[in-house]
């Protein structure tokens, strides 16, 4: 290939043959990525969004108690010991699918379980624990929705394990699982606790 | 089938505004029509949030038609989605190190392509020409 005034058609064959090894090599980018792609597609929660929140202050809330909506609860009050916070809300069906499971977790007493009731009115929010169990410590109704924003939430259910000192250490969107709680909450509260 | 879908669909609540948005004037109007369209949804997130009709979406509407009263402006606006929800709410991200790729990739692609292109014309004109560079004989 050293000379090449005499042989101009092999220049040629070489820069298709070079030609084809890109485009060889892009499609098989492409399948890869494909791959990729349908091998996440069964993850659980794979279009929730990761919370900026993490590592970060708890969003100050004021919000009156579901069950005596005179008073108010702030989020300083819960200082000094590591809770969950549930978001949760009468109109969300994947609610009722996880309450068993966070009513089951709750009862352990291993954490304090706060409930955050989210868009619901007083009225369908009691009428719903009532039937299915109110496995919370207490809830905070939040029925306008703004504080739900600085917290980042976009829907139900949600759930946020804040540390002792005020700080997001972990949030999960939709349903949780046991295996969730095995996994990532149980882990995540020891890891917040050995650190206090 | 169809009912568990439906099941998983409505904790996205899908409802109509009661009280409809008020703009004082029509530039208001217009500034917050192209800011909500720059935002992404966050529930459902193809859409952007002028376009959703998820609960969220109402609620975050409302919250940047407050922040625009408020005096913000859209880059205070812009940061305080950021903080709440991620980078995932901007539809143009800003330029930083996990984000040079999806700016610039397309023009990397681009000049690739026509560096390709570029050295086959080359080639096969080459010779022709009777001007052929005394540098490519490197390669093949």
């Amino acid at each position: 290939m050293n000379q090449p005034a005499k042989k101009p058609e092999s220049r040629t064959t070489g820069a298709f043959v070079f030609a084809g090894v890109i485009i060889a090599l892009f499609f098989l980018g492409l399948m890869g990525l494909l791959y990729y792609g349908v091998k996440q597609s069964d993850r659980a929660g794979r279009d929730a969004l990761p919370s900026p929140l993490i590592g970060k202050p708890a969003p100050a809330f004021d919000l009156p108690l579901l069950h005596e909506p005179g008073k108010r609860f702030t989020l300083a009050e819960l200082r000094g010991q590591p809770f969950v916070m549930n978001v949760w809300g009468s109109w969300c069906p994947e609610c009722r699918v996880e309450h068993p499971v966070i009513s089951k977790f709750a009862l352990t007493k291993r954490v304090r379980f706060i409930g955050y009731n989210l868009k619901d009115t007083r009225e369908d929010a009691l009428r719903w624990l009532e039937q299915f169990g109110n496995p919370y410590l207490m809830v905070v109704a939040d029925e306008p929705g703004r504080t739900a924003i600085d917290w980042g939430i976009y829907g139900a259910p949600e759930t946020f394990l804040v540390d002792a000192k005020g700080i997001v250490r972990w949030k999960h969107v939709g349903a949780i699982t046991d295996q969730i709680i095995a996994e990532q909450l149980i882990p995540a509260l020891e890891k917040a606790e050995a650190e206090k | 089938m169809v009912v568990l879908l439906l099941l998983s669909l409505g904790s996205f609540a899908q409802v109509s505004d009661p009280t409809p948005l008020q703009f004082r004037d029509a530039a208001e109007e217009t500034r917050f029509h192209a800011l909500t369209a720059e935002l992404r949804c966050v529930m459902c997130q193809n859409q952007s949030l002028a376009d959703s009709n998820a609960q969220i979406a109402h609620d975050l509407r409302r919250e940047v038609l407050d922040l625009m009263n408020q005096g913000k402006s859209d880059a205070e606006i812009k940061q305080f989605l950021v903080e709440r929800y991620g980078e995932f709410v901007l539809y143009k991200p800003e330029v930083a190190g996990n984000t040079w790729l999806l700016w610039f990739g397309p023009a990397l692609l681009l000049l690739a392509g026509a560096a390709i292109v570029f050295r086959i014309v080359r080639r096969r004109s080459g010779p022709a020409a009777g001007a052929v560079a005394h540098d490519d004989n490197q390669e093949w």
